[in-house]
């Protein structure tokens, strides 16, 4: 689903039929979620039937991706509910390669004659643009993998909890705002099953069962004397779990600076509404921002945003190449500076890893949409370009022949291409905790949450903003700021990276909408890293009068 | 797959409708044929087709509403569908905000639909792509791009006797040329509901000039510039600033639209008293469907007049709370222009920017409408009515409301994603930083 369809599917009051359908798929009942599919004997005999038709009509490769994908979306604005839907979208993706050039057709007739179809448009596809094609497609070796299955391993499938219960949850968490001062308050819960299957001519049959979850807050706290309003998102993250993730564990809650509390690998909805409401409150009387170079101590769910975009995208090996040249834009680790072996991407404390297996995170599957195995590998080491991401039709132009197994299509009916893992910032060696390191700034700003962000089409440039943001001077926090956005260039930012806090403070950012390619496709990611410090960053003042 | 005459829908949707047992019942059918093709590297990369038929039943009892979806039509499907949608219904909870169906309403004539564009072909994209990438690899460019033509219809009906129609075309063009020794980028973009009036030469010979004329950029200094803006550079900002048009968080005290005090902005002069911006769905370069998903009739709007905002959107729920009538939010967006050609703009401009387009636009501060995003793909240094030189990339932060009070000059309009937009001089266009990227 598209950014803008679910900001029209949480829009208020917006009536059910002029939901974007054939974004979501059909509309189901809450039980249907729980059906079971396709048995895997069947879905094996379909998908040889596209594997055999390819072959037939003279294709070199081919696979076929069968998927059920389950979504269900609640909504609620203070002590309502506005919106309950359950989606299945079910069809069949076929891709191939024909005098070396990719096609792809989908179709939602999962039948023999149906797939048949799909198989010739793609194959005809294929054809049709191999007469303009310079570049025949190169796929490195995969291992064939046989018959294999995997799952998400999550404690409690979400679509089994009825929606009573979730919205009781929801309402309660409105309540809490509303009690603590909030005048409006938007809470949603987010849940998907990617029911994968997929199979190729390199003779893999790889069954997956996929799951994702979003607890999203949005409080507003206004002063209609002055016409002024703050709002204060939710401090969740979207979790590759299952609705364990909505019970509360103080094991699994943080206080931050400023007594903000944080989340790891369960959230307390209830208790970060409260807050919110508190903090949207103070947001409307705290200090504007004096401008100039400030520490910069940079909280994961803060900090896992800034990663995505100035490490995570401009290591897309595509892009790098120019695939995306038209839309997202290009990259300026360019394969000279990789080759060079010595580019400074940050300073030697920074290592950034790239990870598909991370466990609750929400790129983790076993394999990829091509049938590779997935794995965890290093980008930057010991602040250093190490590698890019790339897949099987990629990895040949930088001399590796392995893909990554990063490989990801939205549904059956996208075509498949590479996505970005899981990219995360190790934790610090060394015991080091977020509150020694306020003890070791003197001007600095501590930012929490994810904000507004924004950076050039070759990723040097970057303006982050941030959800909540105190002010440490001295070692010592001396209240809340408001109108906080830094911007800096990207090599010079990680090269200013100071210090990192211990594996204890690691937690995980995750993003549900990273958009990228054209028909534009989005792709569920997460991000981990500690609270980190970075020296001298340039920070502007974005209040205005109008 | 078929895209259904009027006369089909009202065959589809009279059955579905008969079978309906509920309170209330609408019905929307859409069907779309889409395909597209895309190019990189100088040549072609992907490309798809893709047909999708639906129908989707909101059925009511009371204020509990239930909505089910299905994808064939038959006598046994629809029934299927419609009891899915009432069994939903009764199960959910109360909507306090649900509208009952609207009757018929008066649909002005619309020309949305071109035979030519339904019927373009692979072998056509194909075409596109190579009349793209040829030119390109003759001045030492590289293209990538993206065609993509769509051809549907979209229909409803409800238990209080509205019947809707509309059928239509789009094609919708972008192509990034980057020189290849990397120091120069251009684009454009071009959209059109007739495919017949779209030149992909014309247009990506626009984008080789820029990112031939872009190359080697020199940086000069961040701060604030007079700017011409193209209308592509423009659209994005006034398509977030019309976000704020919305009637209930104005008067919720949550939206830029909130008055001090109390209120909203609704008759108060925010921009330039230059600034006209309507909707109208029968313009013939913007037509659009005469009609909302709701079924409500769009018809021509004034927005902003003489600088002055003249109407906010209200939903049908909010148009009761309020007790005003309802106003959709605008299928298109019109802005006013004058007879200035770029040429003259550029012209009379003493010391300026000339900017293609900006790119990765966030909000910054809802309050004011601050947003932030970067110059591309063609940024240039305008001195004594010339265009000097290409200079490097800018960040910018800044408000579309400012931005429309310092308003100098309005140029042509283009059509751009729908809307028409004019090119358009603005003083003191704050830019914050620089940026390296090409």
């Amino acid at each position: 689903m598209k950014r803008r369809d679910f900001a029209k599917l949480a829009g208020l009051g917006a009536g059910a039929a002029m939901l974007p359908a054939s974004a979501f798929g059909k509309i189901i009942s809450p039980e249907h979620l729980l059906s079971p599919g396709l048995d895997v004997g069947q879905k094996k005999i379909l998908a040889d039937v596209a594997l055999n038709s390819a072959k037939g009509l003279g294709a070199s490769y081919a696979d076929a991706r069968i998927g059920r994908y389950l979504n269900q979306y609640v909504f609620t604005r203070e002590d309502k509910v506005q919106n309950v839907v359950n989606t299945e979208s079910f069809g069949i993706g076929i891709r191939v390669i024909a005098n070396g050039t990719w096609g792809f057709a989908s179709t939602n007739d999962v039948t023999s004659a149906g797939i048949k179809k799909a198989t010739e448009q793609a194959v005809a596809i294929a054809k049709a643009n191999s007469k303009i094609q310079k570049e025949p497609v190169v796929l490195a070796p995969v291992e064939s993998h046989g018959e294999v299955s995997w799952k998400t391993p999550i404690v409690k499938n979400s679509m089994e909890v009825p929606i009573s219960e979730k919205a009781e949850l929801l309402l309660d968490a409105n309540a809490a705002a509303m009690k603590n001062g909030a005048n409006y308050v938007n809470t949603a819960l987010f849940m998907v099953n990617e029911q994968k299957y997929f199979a190729s001519t390199e003779g893999s049959y790889i069954d997956q069962d996929v799951h994702r979850i979003w607890p999203y807050m949005n409080v507003t706290v206004i002063d209609p004397e002055k016409g002024k309003f703050k709002s204060r998102q939710g401090l969740s993250a979207p979790m590759g779990l299952g609705y364990e993730y909505m019970t509360p564990d103080p094991n699994e809650t943080f206080e931050g600076i400023g007594g903000v509390s944080l989340f790891r690998n369960r959230y307390d909805l209830i208790k970060d509404a409260s807050e919110a409401a508190l903090q949207a409150k103070e947001m409307l009387s705290a200090k504007s921002v004096e401008p100039g170079k400030y520490d910069l101590m940079l909280e994961p769910n803060h900090l896992g945003l800034t990663i995505h975009e100035s490490v995570g995208h401009p290591l897309e090996l595509d892009r790098v190449l120019g695939y995306e040249a038209n839309y997202a834009g290009t990259s300026f680790a360019t394969l000279d500076k990789w080759k060079a072996g010595d580019f400074n991407y940050g300073s030697d404390i920074v290592n950034l890893v790239a990870d598909k297996t991370q466990t609750g995170s929400l790129g983790a599957v076993g394999y990829d949409d091509e049938g590779v195995e997935t794995k965890k590998w290093d980008l930057v080491r010991n602040g250093v370009l190490v590698n890019y991401q790339a897949i099987r039709d990629q990895v040949h132009m930088i001399d590796q022949n392995e893909s990554h197994g990063c490989c990801y299509a939205q549904s059956w009916n996208d075509v498949q291409f590479q996505r970005m893992p899981n990219v995360s910032l190790e934790a610090g060696k060394e015991k080091y905790s977020p509150n020694e390191m306020v003890k070791d700034i003197e001007k600095g700003i501590y930012i929490a949450g994810r904000g507004s962000y924004s950076i050039d089409q070759q990723r040097y440039n970057f303006q982050f903003g941030g959800t909540v943001f105190y002010e440490i001077k001295n070692g010592e926090v001396v209240g809340m700021l408001n109108d906080v956005a830094y911007q800096s260039n990207t090599q010079e930012f990680w090269n200013s990276c100071a210090k990192i806090c211990d594996e204890s403070d690691y937690r995980m950012f995750g993003s549900f909408f990273d958009g990228k390619g054209q028909p534009s496709q989005v792709s569920a990611v997460s991000h981990g890293s500690a609270t980190t410090r970075f020296d001298g960053v340039n920070v502007i003042n974005t209040g205005r009068n109008i | 797959m078929a895209i259904y005459t009027k006369e089909e829908a009202k065959q589809i949707l009279d059955k579905a409708l008969s079978f309906s047992k509920a309170g209330t019942c609408e019905i929307n059918l859409n069907a779309s044929n889409e395909g597209n093709i895309r190019y990189a590297r100088n040549t072609v990369s992907t490309a798809g087709y893709q047909s999708n038929q639906t129908l989707v039943v909101q059925s009511s009892f009371g204020n509990k509403v239930g909505v089910a979806t299905i994808d064939e039509f038959d006598s046994a499907s629809l029934e299927k569908v419609v009891r899915r949608s009432e069994e939903l219904a009764r199960l959910s909870p109360e909507n306090p905000e649900f509208m009952p169906p609207l009757s018929q309403q008066e649909y002005l004539e619309t020309s949305t639909f071109h035979e030519s564009t339904a019927k373009v072909t692979p072998e056509y994209r194909a075409e596109v792509a190579a009349a793209s990438i040829e030119p390109a690899r003759a001045k030492d460019v590289t293209a990538a791009g993206f065609l993509n033509d769509s051809a549907g219809m979209s229909a409803m009906i409800n238990s209080a006797g509205l019947f809707a129609y509309n059928q239509s075309t789009n094609v919708d063009f972008t192509v990034t040329m980057r020189s290849n020794d990397g120091t120069g980028s251009g684009w454009v973009t071009r959209d059109y509901n007739n495919v017949d009036r779209f030149d992909p030469v014309e247009a990506s010979n626009i984008a080789i000039d820029k990112a031939i004329m872009s190359r080697e950029a020199k940086a000069i200094e961040p701060g604030k510039y007079t700017v011409i803006l193209e209308p592509a550079a423009s659209a994005q900002l006034l398509g977030n600033m019309f976000g704020s048009f919305n009637a209930r968080t104005a008067d919720e005290g949550r939206s830029f639209m909130s008055k001090e005090g109390g209120g909203t902005k609704l008759g108060e002069k925010i921009v330039d008293e230059r600034v006209n911006i309507y909707s109208d769905p029968q313009n013939p370069l913007v037509p659009t469907s005469p009609w909302a998903g709701d079924g409500q009739a769009y018809k021509k709007m004034n927005w902003i007049e003489n600088g002055v905002v003249k109407n906010l959107a209200y939903s049908r729920f909010w148009a009761k709370e309020k007790g005003v009538e309802p106003v959709p939010f605008p299928s298109n967006g019109i802005m006013e222009g004058g007879d200035a050609t770029l040429e003259d703009m550029i012209k009379d401009t003493k010391k300026g920017i000339l900017v293609t387009r900006l790119w990765y636009i966030r909000t910054v501060d809802p309050q004011t409408l601050l947003y932030t995003g970067l110059t591309r793909d063609g940024t240039f240094f305008i001195e004594n009515g010339k265009i000097k030189h290409p200079i490097k990339n800018f960040r910018f932060n800044e408000s579309p409301i400012i931005m429309l009070n310092n308003l100098e000059t309005l140029g042509q309009q283009v059509r751009i994603n729908g809307n028409l937009i004019p090119y358009m001089k603005i003083r003191d266009f704050t830019f914050t930083s620089l940026s390296d990227a090409v």
